[in-house]
């Protein structure tokens, strides 16, 4: 490290002022950036992470106050500047991208205007300030800058939009640039180009890095150095390699053991847990603040706070027992009884669904001939990026919207009628969803009393006595308790919330639930809580799942099948293990390629190039030649290929022959083709 | 609406205008003479093809064409609601912006609640207060807004100001608060964030960017209150004796003098729809996502 | 028990343990601008329900020996042409506007809401062209509306209480369709549908308390703005009929003397609706802040 730091936060505490009272964000918060590092900070949601990139730029929210310790950039202490000042070290020497980039960039002003008025600030005004735009833009690999230059930011796609947002903040030749959740909500392979793009500017620049995300993956990838950020204390801090190889906090442990890693299945064992639940803002701590959680604490960890312990290589960490931290006993057991497989009808048969929708009388094909089947207590993962159809085709199955004729959607042998008004009562229990945001799905002005018999009423045909006992059972299966049922859907947080839309799902005894991104909103460890919790109830009540995930690690330990859309197509259908270990079609390839490993492993990467085409004006020929990375030549432009048996019971929609897929992607992946795949962890 | 309002509501038009002891007779004999004995659909569509034709019929107090006691009375309105209108509408703006910047402040306080109080009083409450301030205690205004025949430009605008004060005050506060409102949202975006981060001076920033997106909203808010703004020009004129189009719908609606009343509210749903129509014209100008929509 | 008991603790979240409702009256509670609009009103209620046995004089006892007095130990207020004691009627004048006015404002809430829930909940085209007559409807002036009916049924209290219910009614509806749009977007109605739950239930049971909030402010600024639209009707001579001692009315009769200087006959019947409207509308705002904090 430099002599002088990039940034350095001593004590750093911040407060928000809530009800009338200052509640603390941060507590003590030290660290140190050095020139041209890149430091991650990692934690989940409300753990103090965008509050410490906030302070950075002394922009907190207006009841957020710094109520103590200093921050210093470049060695300049921030806190003693005056508004010019201040004004001046952002013009000269700090940026900031976060999440959002549409909300980020100015709705009613131009690009160029929006980048030349950072030059402008620096005393380089007209076409000069105009040449220096287009030489920023090139640098983010935007192409034809001019014609960008001239757009509203609501012209441009999510990740143009994005590099305009880097751009923007290179504009500056910043010494610090913070990233805060810079990806997040960007679509996995828009992520990937994102991510490479900063990792290519990373090495061009001087700027040192501050990345801020909840994805430890990603981070894993862009940082030299990782601080593991918990109820706003630094609890673990040291090389990302080491932090995330060998752990020395129990919260780093458990948060690394709640994801699904290395192609993890749910009947190879349950995901870890983190038990309990994050300090709530400006909680009193005394002690260690991850103590009620932690299966290693004692009485001293309750009692006395532990310091930042310096460990070798430069490495911290706040616990008492950092040489003991990865004996921590898991909270949950692994093992799992492994359902026998049983050969039996499918509960599920789809044949050629199609959905249109008439957009501004351009016909939108959102699903187009889809064929599926899936047997009682299997899962088929639906994977694709945004616009892909998953969803659709999730609402069909369940009949809130009507597919086109022809076409049919069989449960148990018996057709399903097509409108949801039309289906019988037991038709219409029998397929029921999970919805991805709790606080959407739950009625917030009803009890969770009142949500979970209402649906036994109308769905288990309980009343009386039998309801009450039903219902206390269906809460013990999720785990919840009799005394969540009096409170209303806010009261609890967002694990508890689906829990309850979960049991509402199974009040009927389903056969099949649609889980359309369940946990998406929530936190690595309440992840796996759900996803286990998912696994249980299937192995117990035999039900099928319909899983749709942006995120493959979570698919691939929940999914017996996997079907991967583009455009409303099924390019890809098959067992969950061929999907994954391939060969596989380009596309899936390439969604696979995208996802951030935690254990960095270098090798080609696959990125896609352009935007997702739209689906009202799908491309002709096969869909995805116009991003493929295989594209053979004129065939794939003039004729779609037809989905193709490769194996037994494994589909490919692709010109190329699967012996010539299996050669190509072999050679590509050098000499160890599966392990690569095998860590498809976001 | 408004035909169907003055012409079915009250029944029968002759007996309304001659009252309840006229002799049937007579009240048929003006009927017919007033042509309201035909049918409905005849009746509306004839008055609308000459309305278009700047006919708008015969009234039967003045036994004589409406259509320059409408036009006359349409000028001293749009004299009045003018400056009212050019008053308020950069005043609001003003008052809404500084409250917004001077946010939970003294000052964001004085000016939200002072607004919020002028502009749910009725005009003429406001009115009546400040006649007597003004008109009757310390004398500085005319408490009519009579001016001598021949007066010039300025005189009229002296005579104007008083009846002009209550407007300005129920559009005050309701411009200020959407302009507070949409200032308030504007400073709180993630694109001002962007601004301010850039190292840009406040002020640039607020003008460069805060300020026009801030005030968008603000100007479809303004082209709705024209109906608000009618409406007072009703009790306005009566309270100041001013003729104008509020005071012409008033005395015909007293007078049954129908003709008179739908050419009035005629004309005022004409004006309404331009107004209207002149705010989605200047938002869409101003707004490059409805501008540039198309080419997504 | 299954192999992944996890073990659950209570409801974390320590902010939210009031009841949301609780939460909206502490916050009105500590709302200086809600408690000083309440203390305005509660005091022009009181007036209208015991006003009589409050004031000094009969309030449409005429004097004609005492008539255009100035305010004097005597008569407070003054004396109005035929004598009435000002003070006393300004007092008792708040009971017509504060009956009229709120009923009014229930008919539009109830006949707003009932539109607006069911327009915005099915859509479609009857939904566009009930918008469509609703918008046109707004677009005429509230004072317009009410003069061309009035005109055509002639006066009484029913009629103000229609006329001005019914032309809010389509203000109210429009609130409501819009909070209806946002809700039925949610999943919990799509919940809903796959319980094949009727529509009946779904918006009054599932959507129905969800717009309460937006109601409850709409409803509250209507208030206002039904005492505004009385008050001005009543001065306009379509409102409230004579002999009432409405303060509305008592300027109509007043205001031409004006000029010469008989200030006390209208001031305080100014002065008075200014502080119930005023009031109101201090209510309102802190209803409207109680629930978007």
């Amino acid at each position: 490290m430099t002599d002088k730091n990039a940034l350095e936060l001593k004590d750093l505490s911040v407060a928000y002022r809530v009800g009338g009272r200052n509640r603390a964000v941060l507590r003590n918060v030290n660290l140190k950036i050095g020139a041209g590092e890149s430091y991650g900070l990692v934690g989940e949601s409300g753990c103090g992470k965008s509050t410490v990139a906030l302070s950075v730029v002394r922009y907190l929210p207006r009841n957020g106050s710094i109520t103590g310790g200093s921050i210093a950039l470049d060695g300049q202490d921030l806190m003693k500047l005056d508004a010019e000042a201040l004004r001046r070290a952002r013009a000269d020497s700090v940026s900031m991208v976060y999440q959002d980039p549409g909300k980020a960039l100015n709705p009613s002003i131009r690009i160029g205007r929006q980048l030349t008025e950072i030059f402008e600030l620096a005393g380089v005004a007209g076409q000069n300030a105009t040449d220096k735009a287009i030489a920023i833009l090139n640098r983010v690999r935007i192409s034809d800058p001019p014609s960008v230059m001239q757009r509203y930011p609501h012209q441009l796609s999510g990740g143009m939009q994005q590099r305009v947002a880097i751009a923007m903040a290179l504009a500056n030749d910043p010494s610090m640039l913070i990233l805060d959740e810079p990806t997040t909500g960007l679509d996995a392979t828009v992520e990937a180009e994102v991510l490479d793009l900063i990792g290519q500017l990373r090495r061009e620049l001087s700027a040192s890095i501050l990345f801020i995300s909840h994805n430890l993956a990603v981070v894993s990838n862009m940082c030299d150095r990782v601080g593991v950020l918990y109820a706003g204390m630094l609890v673990e801090e040291g090389s990302t390699k080491d932090v995330f190889n060998d752990p020395r906090h129990p919260y780093t442990v458990a948060l690394l053991r709640c994801l699904p890693r290395g192609g993890q299945r749910k009947d190879q064992g349950r995901l870890d847990t983190i038990p309990g639940f994050l300090p709530g803002i400006g909680a009193n701590i005394v002690g260690c603040a991850f103590a009620d959680r932690c299966a290693l604490a004692t009485e001293r960890c309750r009692a006395e706070p532990p310091p930042l312990y310096e460990l070798e290589d430069g490495r911290l960490s706040r616990c008492h027992y950092h040489d003991k931290a990865q004996s921590l006993p898991r909270a949950t057991p692994a093992e799992v009884s492994a359902p026998a497989p049983k050969q039996a009808p499918p509960v599920l048969r789809v044949e050629g669904l199609n959905k249109t929708y008439g957009s501004y009388g351009h016909p939108l094909r959102a699903v187009k001939d889809v064929s599926v089947s899936l047997s009682p207590g299997e899962t088929l993962g639906l994977v694709g990026e945004s616009g892909s159809g998953k969803t659709t085709f999730a609402r069909l199955l369940l009949g809130l919207v009507a597919p086109d004729d022809g076409g049919s959607i069989e449960l148990e042998g018996k057709k399903l009628a097509p409108r949801l008004a039309s289906r019988s009562e037991d038709q219409v229990k029998a397929v029921q969803i999970v919805f991805q945001n709790p606080d959407s799905a739950l009625n917030r002005s009803h009890s969770i009393r009142h949500i979970l018999s209402r649906a036994l009423k109308r769905l288990g045909g309980l009343s009386g006595k039998t309801l009450d006992t039903r219902l206390e059972e269906l809460v013990r299966s999720v785990r919840l308790t009799d005394r969540h049922l009096a409170v209303k859907p806010r009261q609890l947080s967002g694990g508890l919330k689906q829990r309850v839309a979960i049991a509402r799902a199974f009040a009927g005894d389903p056969r099949i639930v649609v889980c359309d991104e369940p946990t998406s909103a929530l936190d690595v460890s309440v992840q796996a809580a759900i996803l286990n919790l998912l696994a249980d109830l299937q192995t117990k009540q035999d039900v099928s799942y319909i899983f749709i995930s942006h995120d493959l690690g979570v698919v691939r330990y929940l999914s017996d099948k996997i079907a991967v859309l583009y455009l409303g197509r099924i390019m890809e259908f098959g067992p969950s293990e061929a999907v994954f270990s391939g060969p596989h079609h380009p596309y899936t390839e390439a969604l696979l390629s995208a996802v951030p490993k935690l254990d960095r492993t270098e090798s080609s990467r696959i990125r896609l190039d352009g935007e997702i085409p739209s689906a009202a004006n799908p491309p002709k020929g096969c869909v995805f030649h116009t991003r493929c990375p295989r594209k053979i030549g004129a065939i794939c432009e003039t004729q779609e290929p037809e989905l193709t048996e490769a194996e037994a019971g494994h589909t490919i929609r692709c010109h190329i022959p699967y012996a010539e897929l299996a050669r190509l992607q072999a050679s590509n992946l050098g000499q160890q083709p599966s392990a690569r795949l095998a860590d498809g962890v976001s | 609406m408004v035909f169907l309002g003055g012409q079915v509501l009250p029944g029968n038009v002759g007996r309304a205008i001659l009252g309840p002891f006229a002799d049937q007779r007579a009240v048929d004999t003006l009927n017919h003479s007033l042509g309201v004995d035909r049918p409905l659909l005849v009746q509306y569509g004839s008055w609308i093809w000459k309305f278009v034709q700047g006919d708008m019929g015969m009234s039967y107090v003045f036994r004589a064409p409406v259509a320059p006691f409408v036009i006359d009375a349409l000028g001293n309105s749009l004299k009045l609601a003018l400056i009212a209108f050019v008053l308020v509408v950069p005043i609001g703006i003003l008052g809404g912006v500084i409250a917004a910047l001077n946010l939970n402040r003294p000052l964001d306080r004085i000016i939200s609640l002072g607004g919020l109080s002028v502009t749910v009083l009725p005009e003429f409450v406001t009115g009546i207060i400040l006649i007597l301030i003004f008109g009757v205690w310390l004398r500085w205004l005319p408490i009519a807004a009579t001016w001598p025949k021949g007066a010039g430009f300025f005189t009229q605008i002296y005579y104007l100001i008083l009846p002009s004060l209550p407007l300005f005050l129920v559009l005050f506060g309701y411009i200020a608060r959407m302009a507070r409102s949409g200032m308030i949202e504007a400073l709180d975006a993630d694109y001002t964030r962007t601004a301010v981060l850039k190292g840009l001076p406040w002020r640039t920033v607020i003008w460069r960017h805060v300020l026009r997106n801030a005030l968008l909203p603000t100007i479809t808010v303004i082209a709705t209150q024209t109906g608000y703004l009618i409406g007072g020009l009703v009790v306005i004129e009566t309270l100041f004796r001013y003729q104008g189009i509020g005071s012409l719908i008033f005395t015909a609606a007293r007078g049954k003098d129908f003709p008179m009343l739908e050419a009035g509210i005629l004309t005022i749903g004409i004006v309404y729809s331009v107004a209207t129509l002149a705010a989605d014209f200047l938002y869409s100008v101003l707004n490059p996502r409805i501008r540039l929509g198309a080419e997504q | 028990m299954s192999a992944t008991d996890t073990p659950i603790g209570a409801a974390p979240d320590t902010t939210t343990k009031r009841s949301p409702w609780g939460e909206v009256l502490h916050s009105l509670l500590r709302s200086r601008t809600f408690l000083t609009g309440f203390g305005i009103v509660l005091f022009w209620v009181i007036c209208a329900l015991f006003g009589e046995h409050l004031v000094p004089y009969d309030p449409l006892a005429d004097d004609i020996i005492n008539a255009l007095a100035p305010p004097s130990a005597e008569h407070w207020f003054g004396t109005d042409q035929i004598g009435r004691d000002v003070f006393s009627r300004v007092i008792v004048g708040s009971r017509d506007i504060l009956t009229v006015a709120p009923l009014a404002t229930i008919l539009a809430t109830i006949a707003g809401t009932a539109l607006g829930l069911v327009i915005g909940y099915f859509r479609g085209i009857v939904d566009d062209v009930i918008s469509r007559v609703l918008e046109a409807f707004m677009a005429i002036p509230v004072v317009i509306v009410a003069l061309l009916a009035i005109v055509a049924l002639g006066t009484s209290k029913t009629t103000v209480i229609v006329v001005i219910g019914l032309s809010f009614a389509p203000i109210i509806a429009r609130t409501v369709r819009s909070a209806v749009l946002a809700e039925r977007e949610l999943d919990y109605v799509a919940a809903a549908k796959l319980r094949h739950e009727g529509a009946m239930h779904t918006m009054f049971v599932e959507i129905l308390p969800n717009v309460i909030p937006p109601i409850l402010v709409e409803t509250t600024v209507r208030l206002g703005y039904a005492i505004f639209a009385v008050a001005t009707l009543s001065f306009m001579g379509f409102g409230i009929q004579p002999p009432s001692p409405d303060w509305g009315l008592s300027i109509s009769n007043n205001y031409g003397m004006i000029g010469g200087g008989f200030w006390w006959t209208v001031l305080f019947d100014a002065l008075a609706i200014a502080s119930l409207v005023v009031g109101v509308n201090l209510v309102a705002d802190g209803v409207h802040g109680a629930f978007n904090d």
